[in-house]
């Protein structure tokens, strides 16, 4: 970008100033319709600045790792956190350690709190496990139409089950069954993984009562006995039972499991050990899937989680429809579980009852992995501004002040000119306000006190920029040149010196953005935004308007107050330059 | 203005000028002492972390009929730490109490509750980790060592290493001083005035560019002339942007001002307060660096390139000669500037633009030919 000599014909050019300020005027009413149109017309604010919601989280010690909560992991968990409530970097949340064991969420006011507390709180421990049963999962579900489909279709519905991951000739596909008694064996068959005989399972149908069923099968392992003892009476309708069901288990233990299926019924499920891990999860989004025409989760895996992922498909793609599922477990439930008809490898997505919203929650929860600990919401309090409403008052109007003061010394010193100053400015305080506004509600972009002192010295930055151009015609004219050829012939060394001065600016703005969070990333990104927005004006506004008042006779003439007086300006008389026709080398840009 | 206009041609012209680089020791000196005096304020004083950087609470107690002073006896008393206690405009205080944690805070808010009688309920407690503050300074610190390693490569490429050097020093001379005024004045430092430490390197090599932009454009094909050595094409170059730079400089501090002093007088202490003093700082800094330090340390990097230093001699030998002849060498429209023509005069760069030798850039306006 500080190329000075490039495209020295475009924008700004003395062609067609006209066509130029009116193509920035559009985009300028463009922006403000579109600001009072979208209904936000204030930019949102910082927690400091509007105050807002604080949640206080409470790492909780899992069965198993008694010294999980340490500093180490608390940090790793402010990062995540953080990154999930402030993925942009621009919503100004703050996420803070509080003694040993607390977490500190701040969200600004206007944030979506319900969603916050979602992202903040979830663990996000993902895995890919095998199903080995399923069953509907309620007391009293009282056939649910969608649910248990009796056909066990290769479908992406997570109705249907797959028998034991080892079993290795899943001859007889599934018979519907309607029996409780038949899920049991079904189960009891699945766990014995020695057992060659290929288990054909069937999703219960919706009528049956799932738990508790007294005609389990016996089983000779208690390990399995008692995990199907769980299964039967696992009751997925109560969410205790759900939290419960399989807590403090580790990964590579057969769990069972809650899910809900495509018809939002509640099912159960019996799980084989994890085969894949969110750490395997590269990235993830939500996005719509045009053909299906609803929301999914698609997943890219890391090198290893590609091999692994190559591998379960691989082996489960082998098994006839209803054995060939396997369920994404999240924080213990079963978000989905697809069925694989072919070896896949590299990305996965998760299908289920998503909406936009949630989509997008899960892919921004799997993006930046789970939490090393578990955290319980401790309270959830509204905080005041921390810069007290009287605080920001006064300092508006010292900024007012300041401006005017701006406008004064402007006026002062350039007279006409200061007219394009004071518009360049105005026109760059619009479109940072209007942008800032719409921002809001687009990448969750609130404005804070550190946001405004970065716009503050904005001030300075934009001024600088015409300043510089300014001066620059000036000294043509001192050069003994009228205006017109003057505000053509300054303009290719100004661009030059606004363009490498402004890239230094931005760069600073893009290196912070990129390295830092919360409060200072908020900052860079409105630094960065200002010095972008100076460019732009300065090269679709400032310039073609000089170009246009140049042919006004009241700057062309240099009238006294137009600030470009030649005689004011102390301009040498042609005449004395006479020696000046033998040196005539252009500078490079002109 | 028409004074102002008139001194800008001059400036302009190198009629009138100042001369920084050659009296570059002294600023160097000026600066030094500045900087020796930040550093010991620093190492003495040390600075005063805020809330966010200590970890602690920050209770917003409603409109009471306590004094300040009283309120801050009673919570010092009541935590066993010290205590700030500001006055808000709607008569409520805000009062700050370092290193407390989770389970201290809620008896001290019950405690200030009693002493201060209002209800407990209306007492906002607002609780801040130490780990904060320290997070978000460490990133901020990382991501300054980047952009300062990027901006010398920048600089490097599209100018040169020595313009590199002179900005990066000038950079921690401006981050220095106002460190130091921190540490000085004793004003808390909360992330807000890390953040405006970090807009102040910013809007400081920004500054910094401007001046050395006109120096390269001036400084072109310098070994092309015998006239004027680079100190001079350097001094020059300050001079022509003199206005500039004290434009942008008044134009970027009015503002800041407003929101130090005007809103420093309606509010005392305050977080606008801290922010607009390193900003203030900062800036003034940066405008002074750029001309005063930063453009001279090019010219003395620049002096002991072998070239210029070769180029110097011939412009001195060319001057002895000159003046033992007794004559102008450059042309009859400055006559009486060459007179003072001697290395390091601030003078002496004047007639470059009157005589225009060989097109150089900024020496040597060129012709309008396109018009």
């Amino acid at each position: 970008m500080a190329a000075p000599n490039k495209g020295r014909r475009q924008a700004g050019s003395p062609g067609r100033p006209g066509r130029t300020l009116a193509l920035f005027l559009i985009a300028m009413v463009a922006l403000t319709g579109g600001m009072f149109w979208s209904g936000h017309v204030t930019p949102r604010l910082g927690i400091d600045l509007a105050g807002g919601t604080s949640i206080t989280l409470q790492a909780k010690n899992t069965p198993g790792k008694p010294n999980a909560i340490n500093k180490t992991n608390m940090d790793t968990a402010v990062s995540i956190i953080e990154r999930r409530v402030n993925g942009l970097g621009v919503s100004e949340a703050e996420v803070q350690t509080q003694g040993d064991e607390n977490i500190i969420v701040n969200i600004p006011k206007g944030t979506n709190e319900k969603q916050a507390r979602e992202q903040v709180g979830t663990t996000a421990q993902l895995y890919f496990r095998p199903v080995l049963t399923v069953a509907a999962g309620g007391q009293t579900a009282p056939a649910p139409t969608a649910s248990g489909s009796p056909s066990p279709s290769g479908s992406p519905s997570p109705s249907t089950s797959a028998s034991g991951e080892k079993a290795s000739e899943p001859s007889s596909s599934a018979t519907p069954s309607s029996s409780a008694t038949t899920q049991g064996r079904a189960v009891t068959d699945a766990l014995k993984k020695d057992d060659p005989t290929p288990t054909g399972s069937a999703s219960g149908s919706p009528s049956a009562p799932a738990t508790p069923d007294p005609a389990a099968t016996p089983s000779a392992d208690p390990a399995t006995a008692a995990l199907e003892k769980k299964f039967t009476d696992l009751d997925c309708t109560k969410e205790a039972q759900r939290t419960k069901a399989n807590q403090g288990a580790a990964p590579k233990d057969t769990i069972v499991a809650c899910g809900k299926n495509s018809g939002d019924q509640w099912e159960k499920y019996i799980l084989g050990p994890a085969e894949l891990e969110g750490t395997d999860v590269d990235d993830a989004k939500g996005v719509l899937d045009p053909q299906r025409g609803m929301w999914i989760v698609t997943m890219d895996f890391t090198g290893g989680g590609t091999k692994k992922f190559q591998s379960i498909t691989g082996k489960l793609s082998q098994q006839q429809p209803p054995m060939n599922q396997f369920a994404i477990v999240l924080d213990g439930n079963v978000v989905s579980a697809p069925s694989v008809s072919q070896t896949l490898g590299g990305s996965a997505e998760i299908s289920g009852s998503f909406t936009q919203q949630s989509a997008q929650d899960l892919a921004n929860i799997l993006s930046y992995g789970a939490l090393p600990l578990t955290f319980e919401e401790q309270s959830v309090t509204t905080v005041t501004a921390a810069l007290g409403g009287e605080q920001l008052h006064a300092g508006l109007i010292a900024g007012a002040i300041g401006l005017a003061l701006v406008v004064i010394y402007l006026v002062t010193y350039y007279r006409g000119l200061s007219l394009i100053a004071i518009l360049s400015l105005a026109a760059s305080a619009v479109m940072t306000y209007t942008i800032m506004a719409l921002l809001g509600p687009g990448i969750g972009f609130a404005l804070n006190l550190p946001a405004v002192c970065g716009a503050i010295v904005a001030i300075g930055i934009t001024a600088d920029s015409f300043i510089v151009y300014f001066e620059r015609i000036r000294d043509e004219i001192r050069e003994g040149r009228t205006l017109r050829p003057a505000v053509e012939r300054a303009w290719p060394r100004a661009r030059r010196t606004i363009l490498v001065s402004d890239f230094v600016s931005f760069l600073a703005a893009a290196v912070l953005f990129l390295v830092t969070v919360g409060k200072v990333q908020g900052f860079a990104f409105t630094l960065g935004l200002t010095t972008v927005l100076d460019v732009v004006v300065v090269f679709f506004f400032t310039k073609p308007v000089m170009t246009i008042l140049a042919r006004k006779k009241f700057f062309a003439s240099g009238h006294s107050w137009s600030g470009l007086d030649p005689e004011r300006l102390g301009a040498k008389p042609p005449l004395r330059r006479s020696r000046r026709a033998s040196a005539p080398t252009e500078p490079k840009e002109a | 203005m028409s004074r102002l206009g008139a001194l800008g041609a001059r400036l302009y012209r190198g009629e009138v000028g100042y001369d920084f680089v050659g009296k570059r020791k002294i600023w160097y000196g000026i600066s030094i002492l500045i900087t020796i005096t930040a550093i010991v304020g620093l190492a003495v004083r040390g600075l005063n972390m805020g809330i966010e950087f200590k970890g602690g609470a920050v209770f917003t107690v409603p409109s009471t009929s306590v004094s300040v002073a009283q309120a801050q006896e009673d919570t010092e008393k009541a935590s066993g730490h010290d205590a700030i206690v500001q006055q808000l405009g709607n008569g409520g205080l805000r009062i700050q109490v370092t290193e407390l944690d989770t389970k201290q805070a809620d008896a001290v808010k019950t405690q200030l509750a009693e002493d201060l009688k209002v209800d407990e309920a209306k007492i906002n407690a607002d609780l801040v980790g130490p780990s904060w503050g320290e997070t978000i300074a460490n990133k901020a610190w990382t991501g300054l060592g980047i952009f300062m390693i990027l901006v010398v490569i920048y600089l490097a490429i599209a100018f040169e290493w020595r313009m590199a050097v002179a900005a990066l020093i000038a950079l921690i001379h401006d981050l220095t001083i106002t460190v130091g005024v921190y540490a000085l004045v004793g004003f808390e430092v909360t992330p807000g005035t890390v953040i405006g430490l970090l807009t102040i390197l910013g809007y400081s090599l920004y500054d910094t560019v401007v001046v050395f932009d006109s120096l390269k454009e001036g400084s072109k094909d310098i070994t092309k002339q015998t006239r004027w050595t680079y100190s001079e094409i350097a001094n020059r170059s300050i001079n022509s942007t003199l206005v500039r730079s004290i434009n942008t400089t008044v134009v970027a501090l009015l503002p800041v001002a407003g929101l130090l002093f005007i809103g420093g007088g309606f509010l005392g202490a305050g977080m606008l307060n801290d922010i607009s003093l390193s900003l203030f700082v900062g800036l003034a800094a940066g405008a002074y660096s750029s001309i005063f330090i930063a453009t001279p340390l090019v010219a003395d990097l620049k002096e002991r390139d072998p070239q210029i230093k070769a180029l110097k001699k011939r412009v001195l030998n060319k001057r002895a000669a000159a003046a033992a002849k007794g004559e102008a060498a450059d042309g009859p429209a400055d006559t009486d500037t060459e007179e003072d023509t001697e290395p390091g005069e601030a003078a002496a760069p004047a007639a470059a633009a009157a005589a225009g030798p060989r097109g150089r850039g900024a020496g040597g306006r060129p012709s309008g030919r396109r018009r």
